[in-house]
């Protein structure tokens, strides 16, 4: 049964027309055209379909989109402002922190949501809290490097 | 699709017994070079209509376009899976065409646009495709010089080109530009002589550090793979799958699934698949589907599969012998016997195998997540009976392969579908179709009978390896008696494995390495000489003891006879023409068994390295990866029903496991570039297993290390 879904989308209020039993990940890839969540495993083990609800890194793929009405949904497309990259976003740059970059998406939105709540983590602190976002090709060192740079750059720009 | 079920590695040994060159070897394949770097997929080629074998053309047009603004193409039919080629071949074209970096794009895996290429595995694409380029943009860089002296009026010998441009030296104002020669066009004229390709001494980015030129479109989302396309009217497939390998469909019964709205269900033989523009809406369907099936499964499961190994009908063949075994025997005062077991391994890269199909008229497009591009674009014209000039294949970026994308399955499937209802499909795999048809790593077993004098010499080496193959089996230590033999099936024997299994990084030199460097320890530690002085003492191999000496000093290594308790390994090996060795350090919890490993260093004789960061990311990753072999990947089965569906039952290396990485590439820019994406994994698994010794005195003969294994071996010291 349809309804109207209303929800905040990378800074934009959303409304559509949808059954609300729809999986996040696919409305946000197909209805929404956002594909840079990934598809992973489809059961929150991996991490690659990871986006930000109310500021938390959550699996969209274990979520309906019923779930986030009236809730603020950021993508990885709803990182970047006026085609200026994140500070995460600029660090996985910088420190060449990807390889075949399917699951940096997801590492970025994790990284973004702990970076949110701790702008000083300690190096345990990120892995505690990246420790279930999986990568095949084994960026994770980079990953780890990249992520303190960023809290380095979003703390001083406060 | 046909499926293979035996191991294709196999077809390889007989030539590798008779001793062929590799040029007799291609010519009896009819192929090109490539061929004999792509073993695994011999099977295809024997199995393939002659007319299909093909191989890298010698048009350097094929290889470059220049346009008009300028802009440098590259073609090749690589893919770009995160290995990093998309930055590397660039710069390579960049230099030998005398162009600015920033002026060379690149087409990647398009079956219409680029060269024929085999396939991308095997770390080949630098150091097989890479003088094959330069060769092409060498030809095209004399070729415009011709243009240019025609042009300019002036001999070859006075012109020199800077960033595009030709000039004449005693003129400077008398100048043209590529752009100007080419105006866009292909260039018609061909040299009968080949000029050779550039000194590296000429090199402007070869040999400099740059890095991933994806990047950006990776933070961002915006880097396509074959799953974020879309088409009008596409659809989603789900597809009917049995429940284990070897299962055979009796019966179907679809009207629970066509009973959901806007469904529809397809029957071609045993594929039987749901599509419905909705994706969830195709999830639902297809469990709505009954299916009976028969079961004809091989009484064998992951703890009985060594034995069956062992005790199957198989053909052994001796790949390379030096001295008698009987003198090694006598010279030898003490002998050592060692079995090694290995597991089947999941590729599980993040992306499950994905294509998008669509028929346009009577030409049918493909975008795949597959490293062989070619193959598949063979694979369709093969399975549907369409003429391959009617068959496109297009590799957006792949997310992931490492070997287990050299099978295209899915490719055959979508492009089926596609004709079938001649709607654009989408195939996706769920995760749990990525584990039960992934083309698995061969489990196999090495045996090892060696002995030593003495004075701690190798005299004697019998080494024995079961369905894994040759790769890194070399003794690669100075040992007069040596005799390595590889069992693999016999012709007309029953299959052994019950599923398929194929290259998985490093194809099998994770197993030759492992029970090689893990005995060599064996043997240090009875003769009480440290570990790395007795590799030293056994080798005469100067690549691999620059590299030992090399890891050493970057490890701050001190000499100790093991068991020291201070938990440090050493282990050694060469792959895809590349050397490394590794040294790691460990901490192993006796309580529980778990280790963690500390640190890892690395020293790596890859030859000339093109892309120093992208070299060292791949040694990265190799260690990250090959810790996941080391202590927890292992496709856990009965008979052909795989258990390990998902990353809950199947781990992959995570953030906590990670540790300090130091990595060393030795300096040889006068040498031919080698391999560089899956050397620094084949060591990994010994250097754990030999710290673990280091640390406590438990020897382990098996990957991967579980805690409850260690602790097994722990009851032993």
């Amino acid at each position: 049964m349809e309804e109207t879904i209303s929800f905040q989308l990378n800074g934009k209020k959303t409304e559509v027309r949808i059954d609300p039993g729809q999986t996040l990940l696919w409305v946000l890839r197909n209805h929404f055209g956002l594909t840079g969540t990934k598809f992973g495993c489809g059961v929150g083990f991996c991490g690659s379909c990871t986006v930000l609800i109310d500021k938390e890194p959550v699996r969209s793929c274990t979520l309906s989109v019923g779930d986030v009405a009236g809730k603020k949904v950021v993508t990885i497309e709803g990182l970047a402002k006026n085609g200026k990259l994140h500070p995460v976003q600029k660090a996985f740059v910088e420190h060449d922190a990807l390889q075949c970059g399917y699951c940096t998406p997801g590492m970025i939105m994790s990284a973004t949501g702990l970076l949110m709540k701790n702008l000083s983590p300690t190096r345990q602190e990120i892995i505690d809290g990246m420790e279930d976002n999986l990568c095949r090709c084994g960026a994770h060192i980079r990953i780890i490097e990249a992520v303190q740079t960023a809290a380095k750059e979003m703390k001083g720009g406060k | 699709m046909k499926k293979r079920e035996s191991n294709p590695k196999e077809l390889t040994q007989p030539v590798e017994v008779s001793g062929m060159k590799r040029r007799s070897f291609m010519k009896l394949l009819g192929g090109g070079v490539f061929i004999f770097f792509q073993p695994w997929n011999i099977f295809d080629l024997f199995s393939a209509p002659a007319e299909q074998a093909r191989s890298l053309t010698k048009d350097y047009n094929a290889f470059l376009h220049i346009a008009e603004d300028g802009t440098v193409t590259c073609y090749t039919g690589k893919i770009e899976m995160g290995q990093g080629v998309i930055t590397s071949l660039p710069m390579m074209m960049a230099d030998e065409l005398n162009v600015p970096l920033e002026k060379v794009k690149i087409v990647m895996g398009d079956t219409d646009l680029c060269p024929y290429d085999a396939g991308t595995w095997g770390s080949q694409t630098t150091q097989t495709f890479g003088p094959n380029m330069r060769a092409a943009a060498a030809e095209a860089r004399a070729v415009l010089l011709e243009l240019a002296s025609g042009q300019l009026g002036v001999p070859v010998s006075q012109l020199e080109i800077r960033d595009g441009i030709i000039t004449d030296t005693k003129n400077p104002k008398n100048a043209v530009t590529y752009a100007q020669l080419t105006k866009g066009k292909k260039l018609e004229k061909y040299l009968d002589v080949k000029p050779s390709v550039e000194d590296y001494t000429k090199f402007t980015y070869v040999g400099k550090s740059y890095k991933h030129s994806d990047a950006n479109l990776k933070v961002t989302g915006e880097a396509k793979y074959a799953g974020d396309l879309k088409l009008p009217g596409m659809v989603y497939a789900r597809i009917l799958r049995p429940q284990s390998h070897g299962a055979k469909l009796t019966s179907v019964d679809f009207s629970g699934a066509e009973k959901i709205e806007g469904t529809k269900v397809v029957r071609d033989g045993d594929l039987v698949a749901v599509l419905h523009e909705n994706h969830d809406k195709a999830d639902e369907a297809i469990v709505k589907i009954q299916a009976e099936y028969s079961f004809n499964e091989m009484p064998v499961n992951d703890k009985t599969i060594f034995e069956w190994m062992l005790k199957a009908d198989s053909s052994a063949n001796v790949a390379r012998s030096s001295g008698d075994l009987e003198s090694g025997r006598q010279l030898s005062e003490k002998i050592f016997e060692s079995e090694f077991h290995d597991p089947y391994l999941a590729h599980a890269p993040i992306e499950t195998h994905t294509a998008l199909a669509q028929l346009e008229g009577d030409k049918l497009t493909v975008w795949a997540a597959t490293q062989t591009p070619f193959g598949l674009q063979d694979g369709i014209v093969r399975e549907l009976g369409l003429p391959r000039e009617k068959v496109r294949v297009i590799t957006p970026f792949v997310g992931g392969g490492f070997g287990g994308k050299t099978v295209f399955q899915q490719g055959i499937e979508a492009a089926k579908l596609a004709k079938l209802t001649g709607k654009p499909v989408m195939v996706a795999w769920t995760r749990d179709e990525e584990f039960f048809y992934d083309n698995f790593h061969s489990a196999a077993v090495v045996k090892i009978k060696s002995g030593i004098d003495n004075s701690g010499l190798i005299k004697l080496w019998d080494y024995h390896v079961y369905y894994a193959g040759t790769r890194g089996s070399e003794t690669i230590y100075d040992v007069p008696n040596a005799k390595t033999t590889s069992y693999s099936r016999n012709k007309n024997a029953p299959p052994v494995h019950p599923f398929s299994t194929g290259p998985w990084r490093a194809p099998n030199n994770n197993t030759n390495t492992f029970a090689r460097e893990v005995q060599i320890d064996i043997m240090a530690t009875a003769a009480g000489i440290d570990p790395l002085e007795f590799r030293l003492k056994n080798l005469k191999d100067e690549k691999m003891i620059a590299c030992l000496k090399a890891v050493a000093d970057k490890f701050g290594y001190v000499a100790g006879k093991t068991p020291s308790g201070r938990g440090i390994g050493i282990a050694c090996g060469t792959d895809a023409g590349t050397w490394v060795a590794h040294m790691a350090e460990v901490k192993v919890d006796k309580n529980t068994g778990k280790v963690q490993v500390v640190r890892i260093a690395v020293a790596q004789d890859m030859g000339l390295c093109v892309n120093p960061q992208g070299a060292l990311i791949q040694m990265e990753g190799c260690i990250t990866m090959g810790l996941g072999y080391t202590f927890t990947e292992e496709v856990l089965f009965e008979g052909g029903n795989i258990l390990t569906r998902g990353f809950d039952t199947y781990e992959i290396p995570r953030f906590s496991w990670l540790p300090k990485i130091d990595c060393v590439i030795l300096d040889r820019k006068d040498k031919a570039p080698k391999g560089g994406g899956e050397p620094a994994i084949i060591a990994i698994g010994a250097v754990v297993a030999n710290a673990i010794f280091d640390a406590t005195g438990a020897r382990l003969y098996r990957v991967p290390m579980t805690p409850a294994r260690v602790l097994e071996a722990l009851k032993k010291v």
